[in-house]
């Protein structure tokens, strides 16, 4: 299969199609192959221009995105806000006329706004790319997570997922539902109801509060990041009382007697809280993978992005 | 002596019973003569036009004093005047806000030789802050027309219900901003749309706890309720059911909700985002009956002004409020009197009468011996909305390039002409 890739922007995976999801991966295997040669580098973008934007502390996203520039010979800079005393909305204001200034070919942003990426979108010349916007998209995370699992078990069709944590605060899991969807798997999303977005089985998954029943039903479960510093007493009572009910373990998983079990997350983990240490390091974890896919991801978003085919071949 | 002789238009009063095409004459501000063929002074040629009593508007922010950069008395009046109201109700979310006499004195003046009537509403308590009553009988005997802490809700529920008491001594209205703010943690309605977004959310239940709870201290009290901007279904039901129990209740609907849904908010675009937020089609529809079969009783425009830069921002960040003098009259126009889905009387009992009645202030008529207080509408000319046209010092609308039939083509009030050009 071939598919054409025409979008100037990566702002997130709802409505893209399953021709488009699958033209990135393909586009990403030949990547990987790329990355795995002893000199990992090409000159496709050579004079090719991107500044990363983040507004939110990040390590893994940001590092992966700039090896993934560093690989294709762009010429990229780090552009970072850490507590500025200007307020949030002044300084988007501001980073579209900087940006315009600069007259970079790509933005990557990531910001603690939903829609932060859309407004530069429909501001600025350069293209966009979103690497997580508040609690709403983070699509080269669901891209690598494809990835990782296409690359794994072939298709996705009919491959039965359970997303377990905090959704309602998750960017992750909107991307990676939208994803998986599209991709014909079926999805089942698990946590305590008050961390669960309202009506989310809008969204064609189902929904349970029960880990054991996610687990039964699931090939693949896919364990959020609870956020320690946030919510708790709030929106569940405690940390401790999470792990109690969600903290994914060797004794919950082998109740099940699922040999070709798969675990994901999408890091950092809290290990020990919703994942144990033993299961984090299991044969069932697909957690490095999903690492070492994240470059090849973001080589190949940023090359298509850039108009690629008319740059030559890699 | 001033005389003005307005020829030829189509006069609608349901007040009076008129409905004829016949001449104003015009004397000093008040209406002399109601005929044919009439002449003397300034004539003004209205033939194909529809004169109606003044139009009212009785939620807007005028953002004097306070935020003088993004409206002023004169440029709210200026808006009013363009979208054919010759009268407002200033809501006192201002700085210092509405909450003595001084500060409505303040505003009277600056609206003093304006075409467009302005009445302040004032504070129900001392800074808004839902702590103290305000001096209410004081700031009514100085010109205020009622008592909100709009932009706030009273949450507290023995302070409401003095409010309600201590306000009906002197029959006067108590505008609440129907929210339960422990329930507001979000930035548009809770829904499909915000799950999608990643938005948090407001849900329906945010406002029609409180409308619920005001409704009970109404029937415990006798006092005089006022809902502002109602915006969901839920809410339009208590409403109806209040008024079937008899008690002494009303509400507003605003154009945007009567027009828009959560839908809009796809993109982040904040002119779409206000509070209460926009919600469901079936919130919409809901709305819509309400406001044909009455069980809504006005249209009010909450007019809230922000500067650019201040919603040029991401959707989360961006404040609440849109702006609305200027596209109110042309959305009802288009959408239900031109298109036979409410009759020219009902729209000015919406429009013009209910409003006033509300706040207790005079009923204007087209009648000989009555103040001419007129908006006069062109039904025929088509138009489209163009923020940069606006005479309000803002821009933020959310129905730029919305095609339009019908539209105020002047006003005439406190003996002044006011025609759009």
């Amino acid at each position: 299969m071939s598919f054409d890739f025409y979008r100037r922007h990566l702002l997130g995976m709802e409505g893209m199609s399953k021709g488009e999801i699958l033209h990135i991966l393909e586009t990403a295997r030949s990547f990987r192959e790329v990355i795995m040669r002893p000199i990992r580098i090409v000159p496709t973008l050579r004079g090719y221009s991107v500044v990363n934007m983040f507004f939110e502390p990040s390590t893994r996203t940001r590092v992966s995105f700039e090896l993934a520039e560093k690989r294709l010979s762009c010429e990229s800079v780090n552009f970072s806000s850490g507590g500025s005393s200007v307020s949030k909305g002044e300084s988007l204001l501001d980073t579209v006329q900087t940006i315009e200034a600069m007259q970079v070919d790509a933005v990557v942003i990531r910001h603690s706004a939903q829609g932060a990426p859309h407004f530069l979108a429909e501001r600025i010349r350069s293209s966009v790319i979103n690497a997580g916007d508040g609690y709403h998209e983070h699509p080269t995370q669901a891209l690598l997570d494809m990835f990782t699992l296409w690359d794994k078990i072939g298709g996705l069709s009919g491959l039965k997922v359970a997303i377990v944590g905090d959704i309602a605060h998750s960017r992750v899991a909107l991307s990676d539902i939208h994803s998986l969807k599209t991709l014909g798997a079926e999805v089942m999303l698990c946590g305590p109801k008050s961390l669960m977005p309202f009506k989310v089985e809008s969204l064609g998954v189902k929904i349970t509060s029960n880990l054991e029943e996610a687990l039964e039903f699931c090939d693949v479960v896919y364990m959020l990041r609870i956020q320690l510093e946030r919510q708790a007493g709030e929106r569940f009572p405690s940390i401790r009382e999470y792990r109690q009910r969600y903290c994914l373990t060797m004794e919950r998983i082998k109740k099940f007697k699922k040999d070709d079990f798969i675990v994901m997350h999408p890091g950092p983990m809290n290990r020990g809280v919703e994942i144990s240490a033993e299961v984090a390091d299991s044969r069932y974890s697909l957690i490095l993978n999903q690492v070492t896919s994240g470059v090849a991801i973001r080589m190949a978003v940023i090359y298509l992005i850039s108009g690629g085919k008319d740059r030559g071949k890699f | 002596m001033s005389i003005y002789t307005l020829c030829g238009g189509h006069i609608i009063d349901p007040q009076t019973d008129t409905d004829i095409i016949a001449d104003i004459q015009i004397e000093e501000g008040v209406i002399t003569k109601i005929g044919g063929k009439l002449s003397g002074g300034e004539v003004i040629d209205l033939k194909g036009k529809v004169i109606i009593p003044g139009l009212f508007d009785m939620h807007v922010h005028l953002r004097e004093p306070g935020r003088e950069d993004t409206e002023t008395v004169f440029s709210g009046c200026q808006a009013a005047a363009a979208g054919g109201f010759t009268g407002v109700a200033c809501m006192p979310n201002t700085q210092p806000a509405i909450d003595t006499a001084s500060v409505v004195k303040f505003i009277l003046d600056s609206a003093k030789n304006l075409p467009v009537d302005v009445h302040p509403i004032a504070a129900i308590t001392t800074g808004r802050k839902g702590e103290r009553l305000s001096e209410m009988g004081e700031l009514l005997s100085s010109g205020a027309v009622g008592f909100s802490d709009d932009g706030s809700p009273l949450m507290n529920t023995d302070l409401m219900r003095r409010a309600l008491e201590y306000a009906s001594d002197f029959n006067a209205v108590i505008i609440q901003h129907s929210e339960d703010p422990y329930l507001f943690k979000g930035c548009m309605h809770e829904g499909i749309v915000s799950t999608k977004l990643g938005l948090p959310g407001i849900p329906s239940l945010c406002e029609e706890l409180m409308v619920e709870r005001d409704v009970r201290l109404v029937e415990y009290t006798g006092g005089r309720l006022h809902t502002a901007h109602v915006s969901s279904k839920g809410t339009v039901e208590i409403i109806r059911n209040a008024k079937r129990k008899g008690l002494n209740v009303t509400a507003e609907v605003t154009p945007h909700h009567l027009f828009l849904t959560d839908n809009s908010v796809m993109g982040y675009n904040s002119n779409f985002k206000m509070n209460p937020p926009l919600r469901t089609e079936e919130d919409r529809q809901a709305l819509i009956e309400g406001f044909l079969d009455g069980a809504i009783d006005c249209i009010a425009t909450d007019h809230a002004p922000h500067a650019f830069e201040d919603k040029e921002t991401d959707f989360g960040s961006a404040p609440f409020g849109v702006i609305g003098l200027e596209t109110a009259l042309g959305l009802i126009l288009n959408e239900f009197v031109l298109k036979n889905k409410m009759n020219w009387a009902d729209m000015i009992d919406r429009m013009s009468v209910k409003p006033r009645a509300i706040l207790n202030l005079p009923e204007m008529k087209i009648a000989e011996g009555e103040r001419a207080n007129l908006t006069i509408i062109d039904p025929e000319v088509e138009w489209e909305v163009n923020p940069a046209e606006f005479k309000s010092k803002s821009r933020n609308t959310p129905f730029t390039g919305m095609h339009l039939k019908g539209r105020a083509y002047g006003i005439f009030n406190k003996g002044q002409f006011v025609i759009n050009t």
